[in-house]
């Protein structure tokens, strides 16, 4: 993993197009800016995590339940 | 060809039936190919199957007739990966955790799967606006002219 120290008001960039502004830092909380391109999807990694999770979670399907959709 | 099923036991498919899931499903990268296969029952839901990991089974609901108003923009980004040249190829699902009983389940209007039917590629899509659309929709509140 590639480190970098930057303060209040820098950025860096990634390829050309990418930039990430670290905007305020308050304690444990900083607050980033990002410039990227439209077709350049930016999520916080919880939200994949959660998909993930939830993907997990609707394999424990049992695989009975589907008679028991019949029978609704 | 014949397959094993997480719900259906052995199932005979067609080989241009099968969709390709470049990255996988989020959980599941290594698993690239898949079938939808008919629910029978009287709900307007299918099954998305591995067709090399029996136990991966997602049952996908056809999310509009659960919520109407559902609508999302695929990016361009996403378009080249399936290859998709006009709407009318894409058809769009969303992932069942099925509960105790089918008005407590929720669908995943977060993250839909995303197929074009016709050059036959899949992918989970993870929708920009998280806040819009639910990762837990629950779907008891049919809107749709389904059932």
């Amino acid at each position: 993993m590639l480190v970098l120290s930057r303060k209040t008001g820098e950025s860096i960039m990634i390829g050309d197009q990418i930039e990430v502004k670290v905007l305020s830092v308050d304690g444990d909380q900083v607050k980033l800016g990002i410039v990227a391109p439209k077709s350049v999807k930016v999520h916080r990694s919880e939200v994949f995590e959660s998909i993930q999770e939830q993907n997990k979670e609707a394999l424990a399907t049992p695989s009975d339940v589907l008679e028991k959709l019949k029978r609704n | 060809m014949n397959i094993e099923t997480k719900f259906f036991g052995e199932v005979a498919i067609k080989k241009e039936d099968i969709l390709i899931f470049e990255a996988g499903v989020p959980g599941f990268p290594d698993a690239q190919k898949f079938v939808l296969l008919p629910l029978d029952a009287d709900l307007p839901l299918v099954v998305l199957q591995s067709i090399e990991k029996q136990e991966l089974g997602f049952i996908l609901a056809y999310p509009f007739a659960f919520k109407k108003e559902y609508s999302f923009d695929i990016s361009e980004e996403e378009k080249r990966a399936l290859q998709i040249e006009q709407e009318d190829d894409v058809v769009a699902y969303a992932i069942v955790t099925l509960k105790e009983t089918f008005q407590e389940s929720t669908m995943n209007l977060l993250a839909p799967i995303v197929i074009n039917t016709k050059k036959k590629f899949g992918k989970q899509i993870v929708l920009q606006d998280s806040e819009l659309y639910p990762l837990r929709y629950p779907i008891g509140l049919e809107e749709g002219s389904a059932k």
